[in-house]
This record gives structure tokens, sequence and C-alpha cells, in this order.
């Protein structure tokens, strides 16, 4: 009994690097996703005799914190709309937080698709899930995960590509949305 | 033609219309382990002490 305690709070350890790297690749701040893994971690110990040990630890918390994500946006209403203006304002006021600055354009982009493209694509390419387990962890069919990877893949190409071109035109402030009104 | 890459960024950056697909995965995975590779705050291991800690006094209590 202890000891599988014990094996729960070591592989929850163990998946928090990676749960952490998908909040902020969510959300964008290291504030707000810290702050949504704490959350998670609070609600997944509650919930610990629902998992059982030997499967998926990883994809269990994804799953927790991803609801969380969403349950705590509805309650907020509009920010969900407003989170990419947020987000690209506090990065132009804090560059430090975001690494390199190539990757700021990157990050910025991400942040322009819609929620349900950034989390398929972030699942799939960088968190390491095969797209049947990320279609299970944000509970819709297999094809649906395809498409909006796809989709998501699609976007990101435009709107980097806008940026590109866009390096001798807007300045830093007027960028972002300038090339938001193209993908909307 | 290629992108012309702007004043400010790396020069060894790779032409966008070279392969847009790799360099958004590779971009993606970038970010991602640039955050995956941080320590674990702090914050995390002490909420996991405590969360443990309170879950054996609560234990220890329905004991007596």
């Amino acid at each position: 009994m202890s000891s599988e305690k014990n094996d729960f709070k070591r592989e929850m350890l163990a998946a928090l690097p990676s749960l952490r790297a998908f909040a902020m690749s969510l959300i964008g701040r290291h504030d707000r996703a810290d702050d949504l893994v704490q959350d998670t971690i609070m609600k997944a110990w509650a919930k610990q005799d629902h998992f059982q040990m030997g499967t998926n630890m990883k994809a269990w918390l994804f799953t927790i914190l991803r609801n969380e994500l969403y349950s705590q946006m509805r309650k907020r209403g509009r920010e969900v709309q407003d989170s990419d203006g947020h987000f690209t304002e506090s990065l132009a006021h804090h560059p430090e937080q975001y690494g390199s600055l190539d990757l700021q354009d990157f990050r910025r982009a991400l942040e322009m698709l819609p929620p349900d493209q950034r989390e398929a694509i972030i699942l799939v390419g960088a968190s390491g899930f095969s797209y049947e387990e990320a279609a299970t962890i944000c509970g819709c069919a297999l094809g649906t995960i395809k498409s909006r990877v796809n989709r998501a893949r699609q976007r990101l190409q435009d709107i980097l590509q806008v940026q590109g071109e866009n390096d001798y035109g807007p300045d830093e402030t007027s960028a972002p949305i300038t090339s938001r009104a193209f993908v909307s | 033609m290629k992108y012309k890459t702007g004043a400010g960024r790396t020069s060894g950056t790779t032409s966008w219309t070279e392969d847009p697909n790799a360099q958004i995965a590779a971009k993606l995975k970038a970010l991602y382990q640039s955050v995956q590779e941080e320590a674990i705050p702090s914050r995390f291991l002490d909420l996991l002490e405590k969360l443990d800690a309170a879950e054996q006094q609560a234990v220890l209590q329905g004991r007596e």
C-alpha cells in the first residue's frame, strides 16, 4: 500500500517536466502555466484511487490538466477569446521569458492557433503521443485529431510565412495584428 | 526566389521555403524542450511533500 503510494508520487514527479512543457505550450506564460500544473497535481492527488498503476501516468495527467484548463476558461469567459492578444502583448514586455528570438516568433504563431488545433499539434508533435493517445486525451475521434494537426501545420506555415515577409514591414507591435488579420 | 531573413535574425536560419513542415516540427520541439529541461520548481516538490504528509496524518488519525 505505502509502496504503491510512493510509486504514484514518483511517477507523477517523473511526468512533471513534460506536464509543465505542455501547460506552457498551451498557455504561453510561466506563471499561469505553473498555477495550472499545481491545480492539476492537487486534482490528480485527490483522484489517485482512479489511477491504475502500470497505465500511462503522463496521459492521465495531461487529460486532467487539459480538463482543468478548459473548465477554468469557461469560468473566466471572455478571457479565452482574448488570450492571443493578451499573450502577444505580454511577449513584447517580457521577452526574456520566452527563449530565443527565433522561438518567440514561433510561440507567437502557436498562440494564434485555435485552442483545439494548438493542443493537437503539441500533443502529437512535441509531447510524443500517438494520434490515438492524443484523441483519448482530448476526448475526440481519431480523425478529428488528425485533421486538427493538419490544419494546425497549415496555419502555422501561413502565419510564419506572413511574419517572414513582414520583416521589413510593420513594427513589432503591429505585426501580430496584421498577421492575425491574414489568418482570421 | 528565397525569402531573405530580416535584420536582427540569425544569419544561420534556414530559408522558410526549404521545408516549412520540418521547421515547424523542429521549432515546436525546441520550444517544448526548453521548458521540459528546466528543473522542477521547488513549489511542486513542496506541494507533493505536503500532500503526502497530510495524507499520512489522516491515516494515523484514522487509526486512533
